[in-house]
């Protein structure tokens, strides 16, 4: 217990500092290899948010991980997505999840989802030391305002800097392909269905233009995870669904390179 | 310098014991008891705001009952002792044996080198995960620690209480029979307790990994409704005045006022008795 001077209220960062712990390590300056997470995409529906990411983590230009997961759910109406140094990430996640845990039980209330935004706007600024020497972390957030009843998205720099996305936002080093794929296929009042669609798609862009992105690997069976926060909170589109989707997306793709093939492969 | 009088450590004892007590004793009770899908706990309690049972954790609910500052200053430092390890091991490490050991300490050395003992009684209730039973931990004003597998009751009125819900208590309940029983026991015979009242959440296995949820409002209503109760229950604040002796002293903010110096001696002498399975 603090005497009141010195309460940390309900700010787990700063509970942690004054009980001792370390909460980031300081940084190394010689160049480890470290994992890069890669292509998040986020996006807006009628009914709220889907948000959804590759499961690739490579260290140069070796594959460090194939099933790396890099969307969470931050609390029950909220998701958060990671892009950058993956080991610094992960834990910058688990803090902020840890922390929008802790202020609700403190204070029994939930923080408005812009109070969530300001709170890892936080976090991701307190690392800029270690984003200057190439550690850095660019979270992607979104959730379900319950106040106003509509999805949001929130994007960030390394700086700390967070500005509101109308519609949707990719981050990564896949983010512009899959930003591109969206925005052509885009439109105000989605349905769960095709906002799901469009985010898998935009994803299978990505990793087709990006080595650092993840295809759906049919081999293993490993998909990127796709979660949709609506009013009824956050809930991971089952692994089977995103599988279909997949499917038929690589379907249609192969048809399409057949019949161009048919077209166009006739030798001269 | 002047000697102070002498005084026999016994009285001494004595003395905070009974003024622990009088305080307790003027607040409302509480009932927790097992049921079959977890731990359910009921509160007499008026406001909708001022909670006596609260989350700790995944599977650990809090609740307390006497003076409502103090009772509160100790949920949040279980919450913050729960994150804590929670975040820096695992949250399966997280386990209410040793919050409840860490309360005892605290509220020991209160009531033995503090001029002021508690004024509360808290119970740090456990959802067993896999096969480990569910866990009652009752402490007392003087870090007295007893662990209940079946209910626990805290407050003045306790004894007369307990010998109510032990006349009826099943292991296997549902929740409604459970709310029922804890509410008529929380009233005994003369009076009937609404859900305007009561102050009721659960810690359930139905959950996910957080177990503990509130029932309030219309879910409490029809829960109190199915239980065989008269609607009588659910004429509220004109019955209540009426069987409310002195206005509960708990929350009183200008109370909280003159003690909250004394609160912080007794945190930082504890300080050093809160770490033990943190080093």
């Amino acid at each position: 217990m603090f005497p009141p001077s010195e309460d940390p209220g309900p700010d787990f960062v700063s509970l942690l500092r004054r009980t001792g712990s370390t909460v980031v390590t300081p940084g190394t300056d010689s160049p480890l290899p470290v994992r890069h997470a890669t292509t998040v995409v986020a996006l807006r529906f009628a009914e709220g948010i889907v948000m959804a990411g590759d499961r690739r983590a490579t260290e140069g230009h070796v594959i460090a991980h194939r099933a790396m997961e890099k969307v969470f759910p931050a609390d029950r109406y909220s998701a958060v997505a990671i892009a950058g140094a993956a080991g610094f990430a992960v834990e910058m996640v688990r803090l902020f999840q840890v922390q929008l845990e802790h202020y609700e039980k403190v204070e029994g209330l939930t923080l408005s989802l812009e109070g969530k935004a300001n709170q890892l706007a936080q976090m991701v600024r307190s690392h800029l030391p270690l984003a200057m020497q190439g550690l850095a972390v660019v979270p992607l957030f979104a959730g379900y305002d319950v106040g106003r009843g509509v999805g949001r998205i929130f994007t960030y720099d390394v700086t700390g800097g967070h500005y509101e996305e109308a519609d949707f936002q990719a981050t990564g080093s896949g983010g512009r392909d899959a930003r591109t794929t969206i925005k052509l296929g885009f439109r105000d009042g989605l349905s769960r269905d095709e906002a799901v669609e469009l985010a898998i798609q935009a994803l299978y862009e990505a990793a087709d233009e990006d080595a650092g992105t993840g295809g759906p690997d049919l081999v293993r069976g490993i998909y990127p995870l796709v979660a949709v926060v609506t009013d009824e909170g956050y809930l991971q589109a089952p692994e089977s669904e995103v599988a279909e989707r997949f499917a038929t997306l690589i379907e249609r793709k192969r048809a399409d390179q057949l019949g161009r093939g048919a077209r166009g492969g006739e030798p001269a | 310098m002047t000697m102070p009088f002498y005084v026999a450590p016994e009285q001494v004892m004595k003395d905070r014991a009974e003024y622990a007590q009088k305080g307790i004793a003027r607040g409302r009770s509480l009932v927790a008891t097992v049921y079959d899908e977890g731990i359910l706990m009921v509160a007499e309690n008026p406001s909708r705001s001022l909670h006596k049972v609260s989350e700790i954790y995944d599977r650990i609910a809090f609740a307390g009952v006497g003076k409502y500052n103090e009772y509160d200053q100790l949920r949040v430092a279980g919450v913050r002792h729960a994150d804590t390890k929670g975040f820096a091991y695992s949250r399966e490490d997280v386990d209410a044996r040793s919050l409840a050991n860490l309360y005892a300490q605290f509220l020991g050395n209160v009531f033995t080198h503090e001029m002021k003992p508690l004024e509360v009684e808290i119970l740090v209730a456990e959802l067993g995960a896999e096969g480990r039973p569910d866990q009652l931990y009752h402490i007392a004003y003087e870090g007295t620690i007893t662990d209940e597998d079946r209910f626990a009751v805290l407050g003045g009125d306790a004894e007369t209480i307990t010998e109510r819900v032990a006349e009826g208590w099943r292991r296997d309940w549902d929740l409604t029979g459970a709310l029922g029983a804890a509410a008529q026991a929380l009233a005994g015979p003369e009076r009937t307790l609404g859900e305007g009242d009561l102050e009721v959440a659960i810690l359930s296995r139905a959950n996910g990994r957080r177990s503990f949820r509130r029932i309030t409002d219309d879910e409490l209503a029809g829960l109190l409704g199915h239980g065989g109760r008269g609607s009588a229950g659910r004429a509220r604040s004109g019955a209540r005045a009426s069987t409310a002796g002195p206005k509960t002293a708990e929350g009183a903010g200008g109370q909280a006022d003159d003690e909250a110096a004394e609160g912080d001696g007794g945190a930082k002498g504890s300080k050093g008795t809160s770490r033990p399975d943190g080093a």
